[in-house]
């Protein structure tokens, strides 16, 4: 256990490379009551969210969800959120634990600004914990517990339902990992018998207890941005690859830094590099080309599904494209690596 | 978690089998089990010069790189190249497959502040 954000955080349990194969092969079950939950309510609260957001909320029907960037003036990130639609009236964001405060500031403060007094802005993060399972099997693990086929809750969708007969929750088919699976937003109280009940229907079926340290790797294999890497406040959307989740038909805030950005080319990108030496890149490491500096590393490990040094980087956009052979510089010596395509890892 | 009577430690986790005058070096069950999985491992070349106290090579899990901390000062003269290829005997089998490099001493009083199993652990209940 670990501490992050003022919680107990488990960084793995059997080891991070088993429970990383596990969630690829088979299920996986993780704690991530950490993550914070914001709800925004009341009359105008849909043009309260479609206004803080870079994606777009009226593409989404009542119960879906949909993945967006919250941006500052400048267009770097506030956060990353999965936004849930219950109604015209009623959102949940769920954001990360290290940023809720901030976002919720944020927020409040857009709201002033903006002029939005009929909207309800509240912290529900003590409300909810948050229990995923992940992996090709999730599906069969959930089956025997939920009052619904979770086979019928479409990808980004969610469903408030039972579970175990008695335990009131959103089930939502979303995850980190890359693999099919579901996000389970519970009361806290609920958590533990479910955590035992999934643990138990899971069983026949290889699920096992994954830690914080899994949940990094798989996500990193895929290439999804994780805040205070591959986002920041001095980071945009643009420049993290992100551009199809701004949509520029609406407003947000940062949208005249974005459109710049989007129009006339980025200082910085984003890139996905591969080790050709042996190594394992780290955040902060220097990339360089022919020795000179071109960029550094955002995230970096061991892949372990592909056995390899793998790591997103910002890089100057004239050394972006796939196939190209750049330097990592670990413990002063230049490591090559090629820039590749993300996600790392494809089925 | 396992600390052979016949090996010395350090307080940076490291063992040490003294033989004559070469000491057999690598890190102990303790520091394998908090590393967790280590997926790379960087040693120094037959030859080198090591210093006591000073790091000698890198160990690293999935998560993080530790450096190894060398217990002795001396001259490298065998080097485990077989763990560079197969990280997981550090996790597998610390005091023995996956033993790192040996170090000639110029003199035994290099060992003089080297801990006994009954010291390391003591000492690591009390780091817990």
């Amino acid at each position: 256990m670990v501490p992050f954000a003022g919680w107990e955080m488990p960084v793995q349990y059997s080891g991070v490379i088993d429970e990383h194969k596990a969630v690829r092969s088979a299920c996986g079950l993780f704690d991530v009551s950490h993550m914070g939950e914001i709800e925004i309510s009341g009359d105008s609260a849909i043009d309260f969210v479609q206004f803080i957001m870079t994606n777009d909320i009226e593409r989404i029907a009542d119960g879906q969800c949909q993945y967006t960037l919250l941006c500052r003036e400048d267009g770097g990130v506030v956060d990353d959120t999965i936004v849930y639609k219950f109604n015209i009236d009623r959102y949940l964001f769920v954001v990360n634990a290290s940023n809720k405060d901030k976002v919720f500031d944020w927020m409040q403060q857009v709201q002033a600004k903006e002029k939005f007094p009929d909207v309800s802005i509240e912290d529900l993060s003590a409300s909810y914990a948050q229990i995923a399972v992940q992996g090709p099997k999730a599906i069969d693990a959930l089956r025997p517990l939920l009052d619904v086929d979770p086979a019928d809750i479409r990808h980004f969708h969610f469903h408030l339902g039972l579970l175990a007969g008695e335990i009131e929750a959103i089930v939502s088919r979303t995850g980190y990992t890359g693999e099919d699976g579901f996000e389970i937003y519970l009361d806290p109280a609920d958590a533990p018998a479910l955590w035992k009940a999934l643990t138990d229907s899971g069983m026949p079926h290889g699920i096992r207890p994954a830690g914080l340290g899994a949940r990094d790797t798989l996500r990193l294999e895929m290439g999804y941005p994780l805040y205070g890497h591959e986002l920041a406040d001095d980071i945009t959307p643009i420049e993290a690859g992100l551009g199809k989740y701004v949509r520029f038909s609406k407003d947000f805030p940062g949208k005249e830094v974005l459109e710049k950005q989007s129009r006339e080319g980025t200082s910085k990108a984003l890139v996905g590099l591969k080790m050709l030496d042996a190594g394992i890149p780290r955040q902060g490491y220097e990339v360089q080309s022919g020795g000179k500096t071109i960029g550094q590393v955002a995230s970096g490990t061991m892949s372990p599904s592909l056995e390899v040094g793998i790591a997103t980087a910002f890089v100057k956009p004239e050394f972006k494209a796939a196939g190209s052979t750049v330097e990592v510089v670990i413990r002063g010596r230049a490591a090559k690596a090629e820039v590749v395509p993300l996600p790392f890892y494809k089925k | 978690m396992d600390f052979p009577k016949d090996l010395k430690y350090t307080k940076e986790h490291e063992w040490v089998r003294v033989e004559g005058k070469t000491v057999t070096v690598g890190i102990t069950d303790y520091a394998q089990d908090s590393l967790g999985d280590v997926v790379y491992v960087e040693l120094p070349q037959e030859g080198a010069a090591v210093t006591k106290h000073e790091p000698f090579g890198v160990v690293e899990s999935v998560k993080a790189v530790s450096d190894l901390y060398s217990p002795v000062s001396g001259s490298v003269t065998e080097v485990n190249d077989a763990i560079i290829d197969s990280p997981e005997a550090i996790n597998e089998d610390p005091y023995g497959d996956a033993w790192m490099i040996k170090v000639e001493i110029a003199s035994n009083s290099e060992l003089d502040d080297l801990l006994t199993a009954d010291e390391y652990q003591k000492f690591i209940e009390e780091e817990k």
